[in-house]
């Protein structure tokens, strides 16, 4: 287990390891879902929720369960697994007990099966042997960093609505262009944290 | 209508890429495209996955309920990930260093889903496995077309051969991430912009 406080890692994934800006992930429903800035911020909070739990669900597993049987061999079956039982129970629950915020996020939720984030966060987990509690403020800052890219490509977009475009880049060759400059700004943080 | 694996070929290489016109199967074209080892071993990585798992749904399609479709789906791909998480840990270890979590994740590569759902379900397994392989194929060439302009540009190498005799100075930003997203999201646009024209052009 790498000796570095969970509170470094917690803002090293938002600001200089950001999970899109840095490591690519969860970017099909960065790209597809980020024409409205409310949508994003329902999207990037279901996100983050789901990222959270099952980190730390996977943690447990992986710890407890995949470890003392030895079948890392089968981990990726397990954490797809965890996945999808917990977004399926997620939606259940929230349907049957909260159902105001279900009917905010509950479009979203399906798509987050498929969202490479969830599973590259639990993957960077167990390939950097991180701790409990520097899992879980990985995780907590790995979703508010992917829901900090999404709202601010969402805004940038929204902006440039009305704009005039040259021919045949709107639509993703623009959020490509757009999140490559913010990537730019963002290299301008690095050193100020290092985790990888 | 099953197609021949020519046509399924011309499709999926060219006019209906995966990666530059259909935008799909993004994070892994933009993280490992800083060599052009990592993307043919990704390429092939995924073409393989693509190619079987098509084929084996494809040859299971009137078993499966409709309902735990998603579920068999994600299973039966994530049997050949690990089998090609295990071949590259046992035969190219450096690689598999570097490729590190993103091996795992082509289990949530939306080409695979998108190839099983829109092609597998409906067409038997021979074509299936054809356009699997080719659409893997189509996203190889993507991944070392962008390659090739970040690992000349940001390393002066190719396929790590030295090319870079006038002494040209390297430049870093094109190993680092933004580059990434300037290279697809140009080569998108362009493609876009000349489709755009060909319609136009068909409508006159």
């Amino acid at each position: 287990m790498p000796q570095i406080s969970p509170f470094i890692i917690f803002f090293a994934s938002i600001i200089t390891s950001n999970m899109i800006l840095s490591n690519f992930l969860g970017m099909c429903s960065y790209l597809s879902v980020s024409s409205e800035y409310k949508t994003a911020t329902g999207l990037g909070m279901a996100v983050t929720l789901v990222l959270v739990m099952t980190t730390v669900i996977n943690w447990v597993v992986y710890k407890f369960v995949i470890l003392p049987l030895e079948i890392e061999y089968l981990q990726y079956i397990i954490f797809i697994m965890v996945i999808a039982a917990l977004v399926q129970i997620l939606e259940m629950g929230m349907d049957r007990y909260m159902p105001d915020l279900h009917a905010k996020l509950g479009i979203f939720l399906p798509l987050i099966t498929v969202n490479c984030a969830i599973l590259g966060v639990t993957l960077f987990m167990v390939i950097r042997s991180y701790g409990f509690s520097q899992s879980l403020m990985f995780s907590l800052g790995s979703g508010l960093g992917w829901w900090l890219a999404i709202n601010m490509l969402a805004a940038i977009r929204e902006k440039l609505k009305n704009a005039k475009l040259p021919p045949g880049i709107s639509g993703p060759a623009l959020s490509f262009i757009i999140t490559g400059i913010m990537a730019m700004a963002f290299i301008g943080f690095s050193g100020i944290f290092t985790i990888q | 209508m099953a197609d021949k694996p020519m046509a399924i070929a011309k499709t999926q290489l060219f006019t209906e890429n995966q990666v530059l016109r259909q935008v799909l199967g993004i994070c892994s074209s933009l993280a490992v495209t800083n060599s052009m080892n990592n993307s043919l071993v990704m390429g092939l990585g995924l073409s393989f996955v693509t190619a079987l798992s098509s084929l084996t749904l494809s040859a299971m399609r009137n078993i499966i309920p409709h309902r735990v479709r998603m579920l068999v789906q994600t299973l039966v791909i994530a049997v050949y990930v690990i089998f090609v998480d295990l071949f590259l840990q046992a035969f190219l270890p450096e690689i598999s260093k570097q490729l590190g979590p993103y091996v795992g994740l082509i289990i949530t590569n939306c080409i695979i889903m998108g190839r099983a759902e829109a092609y597998a379900q409906k067409n038997p397994p021979i074509p299936a496995m054809f356009d699997g392989l080719f659409a893997g194929l189509g996203y190889t060439g993507v991944l070392l077309i962008v390659a090739l302009i970040r690992e000349v540009l940001g390393f002066g190498t190719i396929f790590g051969i030295n090319v870079n005799l006038i002494g040209f100075q390297t430049w870093t930003i094109m190993i680092m991430p933004p580059a990434a997203f300037f290279i697809i999201g140009s080569l998108i646009w362009v493609l876009s912009a000349r489709a755009q024209k060909k319609a136009a052009g068909g409508a006159k």
